[in-house]
């Protein structure tokens, strides 16, 4: 509570960091019991999706004294407020400030992984990933193949705010999870919600492979829900069913599951009934589940706000091709970002919204 | 032909003490004149009263613009801003010392330089707005400017990436046989990055010519210097890249501007790069969406607070020694910035009534002409808007 209440205190000042993204949709959601096994489940605070993340590295650190987190200006709690408090409460040598490098704190986060730190690296923003991409892909995602699993840096994760926030333009929108989605050897994560963050970064923390861990900035002050106070994961690598239905499957990931979910409710209305599916865990993602609405509903969507042209949407729908062609009503559409940078002033048109969501709903199932 | 200090590394002393080496003399930073305006060295009291005054007002130019629109974001009239309080002797003084034709590679923070090369409020404005005057289009971040006139290149917002270019530009230059230089800014932070390091050995082997222009300022965002570097700051990785390294009080205008000529002059003559590490203090926010008060705490400020006193105010540093030339009476400083006000007010008002480029603007540009896929989708977009235009505020953009 000490660090929930010091990150109340400074948050109240720092509220101009974000600009608010319009968002006409209550994302709150109770913990889905039959996955995450709480011991209290009474315990729980309303929190957003910044809180959650802090807390999920607060019990980290808590649980493991070999944890440490470092990063770009993370030592006064970070540009985003998600470190507040840790370095008072564990001490410089855990919690620090990097030089401004950020293939420096992928090799270094390396290093530490694979001698004995459980490591929490931050990007400053995943735009800025790019200089640590060679590191990434060429070092920690090999480790363990390349060393005949002589060497691992299984524990580390790299935290890394992503996705648009309504004025971030080229630079500061970004989702370039798909460029690493080619990368064997990686798990990349991407939560929608609070709730869903604080588990899934617990079990990225605690992961045995590297993590990259997408967090959608958008969402670090709008969302907040009732997260329990415990130590609690979710796991990686399975795909939750959101809302069950009979005409279409929407896939997605992130900030992008509140548009499905508002796109959703405006089929409902035309009596076309969805069926919404949260990938969570993009590598390796789960196939499975998104197989066996398929082959229910006859009919898929799959939507991203990263650029159509070979974003991770173009994987979904190949494979699902694969597995339900004989179940397949209409063509899967993809509802993803134009090939174009991130434009600045563009961005409410350049974004796949809810409109444009329900508008292919409406195709797909007029096909 | 080598620039370093000595001709060849084959020949390698050799000596029978094992010594390992950490300490050097520190890196004196060149002034001209005191903390208050005084000139302490005569040899360099050499800017014209025309040239002078111009640099002046480009420099209060630059303060009053940086409060205007810094308050403007305040007041949700523009998204984001960066100021550069604090730091108008460097970016003004260097950039007055060299040609018009030299191509600057700015970071974010160097408005001044830009100013003084005669970018108008109304072209800040205009950008800061993303209207469809903007010459970017729309397409990026306020204080993202850019301008082929003016010779300086469009703002980029990762860190660093500037650098090597600027190595890469200055190589042509001296190929070609060009009177002509590459000028980077950058800031004591992006020097942290690989690309600082590339670009200064590519400079240094491929002996480019381009001046690389450090703003020590002390901080990146909120990460003090002590904990980027532990060596004697930027300028000591000058030497060691084996290039002609000076450091500034970067507050000092005579100083950053004799020290900018000569690096200019030295460039060309030895067609090999130069390093300048101006020393300043960053007065504002790193930008809008940072606050400082969260880290500048008491413990950090006695850190520093020597310093910023020895560095005084770059621009109270030249009105007092206009004043004591008698080239400007008492009222001139408090005239211009009056002026300023009403200029940068109205245009910042006309700005912000001008709409948006052309949603069209989104798809040009991605490449020299548009590839077929990129035409589809402009399609897509338009006959989405067709149905659902009423969500999308399109009277914003111009038709």
């Amino acid at each position: 509570m000490f660090l929930r209440n010091a990150y109340r205190k400074s948050h109240a000042s720092t509220k101009r960091f974000f600009a608010s993204v319009a968002v006409d949709y209550d994302f709150s959601e109770t913990p889905n019991l039959d996955e995450i096994h709480l011991k209290s489940p009474k315990k729980k605070t309303k929190i957003n999706l910044c809180t959650a993340i802090r807390d999920a590295m607060d019990t980290a650190m808590e649980t493991d004294d070999s944890s440490i987190h470092f990063g770009e200006d993370v030592k006064f709690g970070g540009v985003f407020r998600c470190s507040v408090g840790l370095l008072e409460k564990y001490g410089n040598d855990r919690v620090f400030n990097t030089p401004l490098c950020e293939q420096g704190i992928a090799g270094f986060a390396i290093g530490t992984a694979c001698s004995g730190a459980t490591t929490i690296a931050e990007m400053q923003f995943a735009d800025y990933i790019f200089p640590a991409f060679d590191q990434i892909v060429n070092e920690a995602a090999k480790y363990r193949y390349r060393s005949g699993d002589e060497f691992n840096c299984g524990s580390l994760t790299i935290r890394t705010p992503c996705s648009a926030v309504g004025h971030g333009a080229h630079y500061h929108s970004q989702s370039p999870e798909a460029y690493f989605a080619h990368t064997p050897g990686l798990v990349l994560v991407m939560p929608r919600s609070p709730i869903q963050a604080k588990g899934l970064l617990l079990s990225s923390i605690r992961s045995k492979d590297p993590v990259i861990f997408f967090e959608p900035k958008a969402l670090y002050r709008i969302a907040e829900e009732e997260v329990p106070d415990e130590d609690y994961e979710i796991p990686l690598g399975q795909a939750e069913v959101l809302t069950e239905g009979s005409d279409v499957t929407l896939v997605g990931y992130g900030i992008q599951m509140r548009k499905l979910i508002l796109a959703a409710e405006m089929a409902k209305k035309d009596g076309i009934s969805c069926e919404v599916i949260d990938l969570r865990t993009i590598l390796p993602w789960d196939a499975d589940t998104v197989e066996q609405s398929v082959k229910k509903t006859g009919r898929l969507i799959v939507s991203h706000e990263a650029p159509i042209t070979n974003g991770f949407a173009s994987e979904v729908s190949s494979k699902i091709q694969e597995r339900c062609f004989l179940h397949l009503e209409a063509p899967i559409k993809r509802v993803c970002g134009y090939d174009t940078p991130f434009p600045l002033v563009y961005e409410p048109i350049y974004l796949p919204d809810q409109y444009k969501v329900y508008e292919a709903i409406k195709q797909t199932v007029n096909f | 032909m080598r620039t370093a200090a000595f001709s060849t590394f084959y020949d390698v002393p050799f000596s029978n003490q094992m010594k390992f080496k950490k300490d050097y003399p520190r890196i004196k930073a060149f002034r001209v004149m005191d903390e208050e305006g005084n000139i302490i060295n005569k040899e360099y009291e050499n800017i014209p009263k025309e040239k002078l005054l111009k640099i002046f007002k480009a420099m209060v130019t630059n303060s009053e613009a940086d409060k205007i629109f810094n308050m403007a974001q305040r007041q949700n009239r523009i998204s984001f801003y960066m100021t550069s309080i604090g730091e108008e002797a460097s970016t003004v003084g260097s950039v007055a010392a060299i040609k018009d034709h030299d191509l600057i590679y700015p970071q974010y923070r160097e408005q001044g330089a830009l100013i003084y090369r005669g970018y108008t409020i109304k072209e800040m404005a205009n950008q800061l707005r993303g209207n469809h005057y903007d010459v970017g289009k729309g397409r990026q971040m306020p204080v993202h400017y850019g301008s082929e006139k003016l010779n300086y290149v469009t703002v980029s917002s990762p860190l660093g990436t500037q650098i090597p270019q600027a190595s890469g530009s200055g190589y042509t230059y001296r190929i070609k046989g060009e009177d002509r230089i590459a000028m980077t800014f950058f800031g004591d932070g992006a020097a942290s990055e690989g690309d600082f390091h590339s670009a200064m050995n590519f400079a240094a082997t491929l002996r480019s010519q381009t001046l690389f222009f450090c703003r020590n300022n002390m901080f990146a965002i909120s990460t003090p210097v002590d904990e980027q570097f532990a060596g004697d700051g930027i300028g000591a990785r000058g030497i060691a890249y084996g290039m002609n390294t000076i450091r500034v009080d970067g507050n000092d205008l005579f100083a950053v501007y004799n020290a900018t000529k000569k690096a200019r002059k030295m460039i060309i003559k030895e067609g090999a790069p130069c390093l300048i590490e101006a020393i300043s203090y960053r007065g504002g926010d790193h930008s809008t969406s940072d606050f400082a008060e969260l880290y500048r705490n008491e413990e950090e400020m006695a850190k520093v607070n020597s310093l910023i006193a020895k560095l005084g105010n770059p621009i109270t540093r030249v009105k007092n020694y206009l004043e004591a030339k008698k080239w400007i009476d008492e009222d001139y400083i408090d005239n211009i910035r009056k002026e300023l006000v009403v200029e940068i007010r109205e245009c910042l008002k006309d700005a912000t009534k001008e709409p948006f480029p052309h949603i069209d603007e989104m798809f040009n540009d991605v490449y020299y002409e548009m590839p077929q896929h990129l035409k589809e989708q402009r399609e897509e977009m338009y006959e989405h808007l067709a149905k659902y235009g009423k969500h999308y505020n399109l009277d914003q953009f111009k038709r």
